[in-house]
């Protein structure tokens, strides 16, 4: 028995390093020069770590990540309050009100959880294009906002089915509007389910790449996921600095999930499983 | 629960989202639909577009099943879900059940999770990281069985299986952690019952744990299979669907339709093929959520 349960562990730990050998592998070729890693950068016969693929990946002279960032949250922090506000309402409408055709409605916003962004790219770009929104945040913020609610319009629907009426009875004996009723006493207590999409949403919008790229063309607008592809070269690979640029990248979604993990997966678990 | 009256309240609170979702999903989707049918003129030609585009070599090419990849992008679809769904749901559901048992269990899963977690553009760059001759641990690993290095992801044999199971190390966590939020549901009674009667923990995981879990893979499956049909960031920024089209997957052969060769009309008809695969997989979904309503 004894046995069975050591080589379990040995074997879920040798799991886990499969998971974690490439992490650990594009954080060394971040950290080594060039010619420490043409015999793998797991052979540490010298070992001279530097910061520099970090330096030249932030202030990369065509794609600087720099830049990138801070386009990429002009973009994602609105793409993520619009909906979520929006959603959280429609979610609470659904639940709560009867009127005809809530149903189609409702199967209809479930329908399009499952497009894939392809099918509204050609309408979605001509539109834009005669709205001038091409090349521009608004657009890309509009569309992250319309592309999220489906999910998070899902998600708190069946939060709030879950939230006993009473209070809010109680709350309209006493006079109070119902819009009143969802913003003094819903909201307040649907902030744990809020969080969960925000950090989801958030997520989703940060690592969007296929809406921004129809959308936004300028060199120095280019989200920080677009400059990515720009900085791996045609024939030779500068692996440094491609490893310094996806660690920029990905910190910050790891970041949130590292912090919210809880809110992360329960956002995860629950839109998932209704 | 519901009430029935306030419906000027119902408008405050659905309307925005109605409208925002009727401009840009629901009108955006009629408008590919609709241009599917007709040529770059504007003139209606039928289902002409759907077999120009079925007929094309980008899209199925049978003569690769004897000359070797490409087999175009739909063939390639096909292949990717034919291996990464199976694994996904394998891999998660015996991970998750192994982690269960295990000293720093949640720990695993976590780094497990973490491929899930990272933009997919990021994932592309971690495959071909993998796949690298030089820096590549597959071949680390492989070369101690005395395989000769490459980079697999630049060979059109190994360039789409490459991704594949690349995309495998991405999506487990998403299934692993599913399954666990699954297993917390079964009753520990179920198990002790099972003990008392004397079964193993083959049969206690054949006949308890799978069967109760049923409703969860009904979900991974779901879910799998929209991001597989999805799949294009890994593929654009690993490979660009090369070389000479051998990873190409539909996602990404819409892109190029569209916004390469300009051409609205025949990338409407992958967009709308795409589409009906995604909602032929999120009939269970729809289902569960109409039945859930009544």
């Amino acid at each position: 028995m004894k046995i069975r349960r050591v080589a379990l562990n040995i074997f879920a730990w040798t799991i886990a390093l499969i998971w974690i050998v490439p992490f650990v592998g594009v954080f060394m070729t971040t950290l080594r020069p060039l010619d420490e890693l043409i015999h793998g950068w797991w052979n540490f016969d010298s070992f001279h770590p530097t910061l520099e693929n970090f330096a030249s990946a932030w202030n990369h002279p065509t794609a600087a990540l720099k830049k990138g960032m801070v386009n990429s949250l002009i973009v994602a922090i609105p793409g993520t309050l619009i909906p979520l506000m929006i959603a959280t309402m429609a979610g609470y409408g659904f639940s709560r009100y009867r009127f005809p055709l809530r149903k189609s409605f409702f199967i209809l916003v479930v329908i399009t959880l499952a497009l894939p962004q392809q099918t509204i790219a050609i309408p979605i770009f001509q539109l834009m294009n005669s709205l001038n929104l091409i090349d521009s945040y608004l657009g890309l913020i509009l569309l992250h906002s319309a592309w999220g609610l489906p999910w998070i319009t899902f998600f708190m629907r069946n939060f709030f089915t879950t939230i006993p009426v009473a209070a809010e009875e109680a709350a309209r004996i006493d006079g109070a509007n119902d819009i009143v009723i969802f913003f003094k006493i819903i909201l307040p207590v649907a902030l744990p389910a809020i969080g969960s999409a925000c950090a989801l949403q958030f997520t989703w919008v940060w690592s969007d790449f296929f809406l921004a790229l129809i959308l936004i063309y300028s060199p120095d607008k280019l989200l920080i996921t677009q400059r990515v592809p720009l900085m791996r070269g045609v024939y030779n690979v500068d692996w440094g600095l491609l490893s310094a640029a996806a660690i920029i990248v990905m910190i910050v979604p790891i970041l949130i999930y590292l912090l919210l993990q809880r809110y992360y997966i329960k956002g995860m678990v629950g839109w998932s499983l209704k | 629960m519901s009430r029935k009256r306030g419906s000027k309240y119902a408008a405050f609170f659905l309307l925005p989202a109605l409208i925002m979702l009727a401009v840009f999903v629901i009108y955006p989707v009629g408008r590919t639909a609709y241009i599917s049918f007709f040529d770059e003129n504007g003139t209606f030609v039928g289902l002409k577009n759907y077999s120009k585009v079925l007929t094309s070599r980008e899209i199925i090419d049978l003569s690769g099943f004897s000359r070797g990849f490409p087999l175009g992008a739909l063939v390639h679809n096909i292949i990717w879900v034919a291996i990464h769904l199976p694994l996904t749901i394998i891999l998660g559901l015996s991970l998750a059940v192994l982690l269960k048992g295990v000293k720093g269990g949640s720990i695993i899963k976590s780094i497990v999770f973490l491929g899930m977690v990272m933009p997919m553009i990021i994932g592309g760059v971690m495959i071909n990281f993998m796949f690298d001759r030089n820096l590549g641990v597959v071949n680390a690993f492989l070369g101690l069985f005395g395989f000769q290095a490459k980079s697999w992801t630049v060979y059109p044999d190994s360039a789409l299986l490459s991704l594949i199971f690349g995309s495998v190390w991405l999506w487990t966590g998403f299934s692993v952690i599913l399954y666990s939020a699954g297993l917390e549901t079964i009753p520990k009674d179920y198990y002790e019952a099972a003990k008392l009667d004397g079964a193993g923990p083959w049969k206690t995981f054949t006949k308890i744990t799978i069967p109760l879990l049923k409703p969860i893979t009904v979900v991974v499956a779901t879910m799998t299979l929209l991001w597989e049909l999805k799949i294009f960031d890994i593929v654009y920024v690993t490979t660009a669907g090369g070389p000479g089209g051998a990873s190409n997957v539909m996602a990404l052969q819409m892109y190029i339709y569209a916004f390469r060769a300009l051409d609205f009309n025949r990338a409407a008809v992958v967009a709308v093929i795409l589409t009906l695969f995604t909602l032929l997989v999120s009939i269970p979904l729809v289902r569960s959520v109409r039945d859930d309503e009544r």
